[in-house]
């Protein structure tokens, strides 16, 4: 073995995928999914598509969470593809108490779960409630807002991955511009997704100035388990918004959804922060920036912006700027002090 | 069965005045319903609220449509509502009001009922000079007493302290107590 | 302790003394009274260890509590009208999670037009979500079911729903004997539940069931009605046993014994009924009444029994199944199928229609007389209605419906001061 002091000291980067090699870190802050005795809240055997982006992200955010609370954690879930392929009837992949209500509560459920341990005095019981981008920016915002105002004691995680999947790939409040779903299709003037709609939910989230809200992306999931880890040591409503890369509804490549996720960080187009009590505290630098092409290419949902020799480059460029926008509104390129 | 119904409007405690009617009743052992006119009314809309009293338990839950006695704690209703609907010829009236039923103009409609059913009192006045605040109903309550022998003053008192706890309380019996004189006298 | 209170405080009171752990509350009329009253306890510190949780819809409310039950908590709310159908997804979903919620209806009608007003319309939209169905006749009965429903939805590990009249009894200020803690405490065991989220023995509640096991669900769900049905008298007779005195059970019969006509109601307009009884009894007519409690379960068995001797059923009810009828009455002649006894169908205080003696002892007379027809609307304005059928046949673009009466109501009342 090596010595690990020495180890900490030299900042080894893989260079290709930017992945920070496991050996490579702080002993305390190495992914555990090898260990023996690591904790493991969704289970294998689940039904998720290969390559799906919620089941890696929720599989991290609640081991974090599991960890966190000593293994005091209940799950509430709203309807959406999470709940569905890790309940295959009679089978569950939860290994932590776990509730599913409906589509649109998740979040009023939970805090039903919380009151209810504090009653029981188990107010050491933490609970975590989770749904996708419909269930949360759409038909569960209004509970959720509720949640947010009252600052009830739950930890609310939305896997966004930008669309209805599990109906099939439906527009949601979360669907960016240009994006094809089924009920926007790449079809007419004005192809896909069109631009001024949408809602950001984790500005949203803030502008309750709730004790924490961050959000996170399965291509830096030591950053996502810290996030979540920081969340559980605060108590009150928090919020993480997870960017969940979904073959399927993308039309990206199933071995391609890590590198989808970076591109989509390193791009500026989703910005990874965190904020405390609706102020902007620390946001994660990009690396190394690319265009917004090299996350748009991969993914079929905008192929029709990439036709050959009649390539939209009007769209294309208006996408830029909205990730230009980002990177000097959230400061990704650490061109200013302050964050 | 004895039924009362109170008119006035929102915001002067027209609800209240059946409520404590009822607590008044109960307190001598009696069955007494109150309840209002059902609605969404704001400040300064008629209002009716009803109470019905008796010895046995009351099962009816249909509107006072036949009263024994009308209460009206607003004088300028007399205009607007058919107050005195229904109402039988032998039955109670009780105006908020120092004005004569002359000056009213319904001097010739009470002639038709027994003299001592019809009084007028100034609850308003004698609410403002104990309680500082123009809330009839205690005093009218009082009234209620004096004219129609439903009720012992004894029983309206201590509704009125049950219902008021404390200093608004006592302000509101010495408001009922006068009332109770001047109807009695009537 | 006897006291001269209002309806919804006395109610409020009875659910402090059921010892709620999680109460969750969003305002609409006529039900809010009844939240205010458990908050003020909640604030006050007279309700040791609840949770008084402002929401911010009724489908939140719902939720709320599913969230504290499924967590072992006792959770209450309470609510009425369109707020019932803004939480009819969490309605079902929590008579399909088996979680023994009680909740209150302040029962009221629902729009469009919009009306605060007292009927049945909003209960009945939920009559088969599962949950348990309780109606009150009085304020004392209303304050008696809701301690009865904590034991029987606890039980069953099944939802109950207690139903009160709107202003008729929620505002209504009359004499109620509040029980006692020590009474309540010697009825009421604590909650135990048979699912609970715990991290030492974690359960997945709520996930999918396909086709291969939902038929098996739902007939559980049957099954746990019928088990109800068995359950309601029993804890009616423990009730009595503790507290001395008849509230809840099945049905409540009123003078049936040779009685040729029968009045069927659910609610606070038995007590106008057996008045009408009584003084047709007296003129010596042969009539009764019968008041259901347990709307659901539907108590075949005991209403068959109690109606099988009536020459004529006449169902008096607050809600209308457009395009049917009767919803009670359609139950009715479920319990009388095998019967040649007639039920009729009176559709009477819709949105707070007062339903008086005078018009009830029209119907039944009528009923005695066979002049009574299928399906009868106590107290409609013909004209009215006629008038607005004319109008409409006449142009294609008529307006609204809601709107042309209100005017016609209004010229016909300026014509009538003519």
């Amino acid at each position: 073995m090596t010595d690990e002091t020495a180890l900490q000291r030299v900042k080894f980067y893989q260079t290709g995928t930017h992945t920070v090699g496991n050996r490579l870190m702080d002993k305390a802050r190495r992914s555990v999914q090898a260990s023996m005795d690591r904790s493991n809240a969704i289970t294998s055997g689940h039904r998720a598509c290969q390559g799906c982006g919620e089941a890696l992200g929720a599989r991290y955010a609640l081991d974090a969470a599991l960890r966190a609370s000593d293994g005091q954690l209940v799950a509430v879930n709203a309807t959406g593809c999470l709940e569905v392929f890790t309940t295959p009837y009679p089978e569950t992949s939860w290994q932590i108490p776990w509730l599913h209500s409906l589509f649109g509560n998740a979040p009023a459920v939970a805090t039903g779960v919380a009151a209810g341990m504090r009653r029981k005095g188990r107010a050491d019981v933490r609970v975590v409630a989770q749904g996708g981008d419909g269930g949360t920016t759409d038909i569960g915002f209004g509970c959720l807002s509720g949640m947010f105002e009252r600052n009830d004691d739950v930890l609310y995680i939305c896997y966004d991955n930008e669309a209805y999947m599990n109906t099939g790939v439906q527009r949601s409040s979360a669907t960016p511009p240009t994006a094809r779903t089924a009920t926007t299709p790449a079809v007419g003037d004005a192809p896909g997704n069109i631009f001024g709609t949408g809602k950001n939910l984790p500005l949203i989230a803030m502008a309750h100035n709730i004790p924490y809200v961050a959000t996170a992306n399965v291509a830096d999931l030591h950053d996502l388990e810290d996030k979540v880890t920081t969340a559980m040591d605060i108590r009150g409503a928090r919020y993480i918004h997870i960017m969940v890369p979904c073959p399927l509804g993308w039309g990206s490549a199933a071995d391609a959804t890590i590198h989808v996720a970076r591109m989509a960080v390193e791009s500026g187009l989703f910005p990874l922060f965190e904020a405390e009590h609706g102020r902007v505290t620390r946001s994660k630098k990009i690396r190394r920036r690319v265009p917004v092409e090299d996350y748009l290419r991969p993914q079929r949902r905008f192929a029709h912006l990439f036709k050959k020799g009649q390539e939209d480059t009007e769209r294309i460029a208006r996408l830029q700027r909205m990730a230009d926008a980002n990177i000097e509104r959230f400061n990704l390129l650490g061109e200013r002090e302050t964050p | 069965m004895f039924q009362v119904r109170i008119h006035g409007r929102g915001g002067q405690g027209v609800v209240t005045a059946a409520e404590l009617l009822s607590i008044a009743a109960f307190l001598e052992g009696k069955h007494a319903q109150a309840f209002p006119s059902f609605g969404s009314e704001r400040m300064g809309a008629p209002v009716v609220s009803f109470c019905r009293l008796d010895e046995k338990e009351i099962r009816l839950r249909e509107p006072v449509t036949a009263p024994n006695a009308v209460i009206i704690q607003d004088p300028t209703l007399l205009q607007s509502v058919d107050v005195f609907q229904g109402l039988n010829s032998d039955g109670f009236i009780l105006i908020n009001s120092t004005r004569t039923f002359d000056e009213l103009g319904i001097a010739d409609f009470v002639a038709g009922f027994p003299a001592h059913h019809v009084c007028d009192v100034g609850a308003s006045e004698l609410a403002m000079k104990h309680v500082g605040r123009p809330v009839p109903n205690a005093a009218l309550l009082a009234g209620f007493a004096a004219i129609s022998g439903q009720l012992h003053m004894d029983s309206v008192e201590d509704a009125i302290r049950q219902k008021f706890p404390g200093a608004v309380g006592e302000a509101n019996v010495a408001a009922a107590r006068e009332a109770y004189e001047i109807a009695a006298a009537a | 302790m006897l006291k001269q209170t209002e309806g919804s405080q006395a109610v409020a009171e009875a659910i402090a003394l059921c010892r709620p752990e999680v109460v969750c509350a969003y305002p609409i009329t006529p039900q809010t009274h009844i939240v205010e009253g458990v908050g003020a306890l909640v604030k006050a510190g007279k309700i040791e260890n609840c949770e008084f949780i402002n929401v911010e819809s009724e489908f939140a409310a719902l939720s709320v509590a599913i969230g504290a039950s499924a967590a072992g908590a006792r959770a209450y709310t309470a609510t009425a009208s369109q707020g019932l159908l803004f939480m009819g997804e969490a309605v079902y979903n929590a008579a399909g999670l088996g979680l023994p919620i009680v909740m209150t209806i302040g029962n009221r009608a629902i729009g469009a037009p919009i009306n605060i007003w007292n009927d049945h319309t909003d209960s009945m939209s939920m009559k088969d979500s599962g949950w348990i169905q309780l109606f009150a006749e009085t304020n004392q009965e209303a304050v008696d079911l809701h301690i009865q429903a904590f034991r029987l939805a606890e039980e069953l590990s099944c939802p109950v729903m207690v139903c009160m009249d709107g202003f008729i009894l929620t505002h209504a200020y009359e004499r109620i004997d509040v029980p006692s803690q020590e009474e309540v405490d010697a009825f009421l065991p604590p909650y135990d539940p048979i699912q609970v989220l715990d991290p030492v023995e974690p359960y997945s509640i709520g996930a999918m069931v396909g086709p291969e096991a939902f038929t098996e669900v739902r007939y559980l769900a049957h099954e746990k009605q019928l088990q109800a049905l068995r359950r309601i008298p029993e804890i009616g007779a423990v009730f009595k046993d503790v507290f001395g005195r008849q509230s809840g059970g099945l049905i409540h019969s009123y003078r049936t014994e040779g009685a040729e006509t029968i009045a069927v109601a659910l609610g606070s307009v038995n007590g106008t009924i057996k008045e009408v009884i009584d003084g047709m009894r007296d003129d010596g007519a042969a009539v009764g009444s019968v008041s259901i409690c347990s709307f659901r379960p539907f108590p075949l068995d005991e209403l068959r029994a109690a109606l099988v001797g009536a020459k004529h059923v006449v169902v008096i009810e607050k809600s209308l199944a457009p395009g049917l009828g009767g919803i009670v009455a359609s139950n009715i002649r479920m319990a009388l199928r095998e019967t040649a006894v007639p039920v009729y169908t009176v559709i009477a205080g819709l949105g707070g229609r007062p339903i008086t003696m005078n018009s009830l002892r029209e119907v039944l007379e009528a009923a005695g007389n066979m002049r009574l027809p299928d399906v009868q609307f106590l107290d409609l304005d013909h004209g009215a209605v006629e008038r607005e059928i004319l109008r409409a046949k006449q142009t294609r673009r008529a307006g609204p419906t809601a709107e042309n009466i209100l005017r016609n109501l209004g010229h016909a009342a300026v014509a009538g001061n003519d």
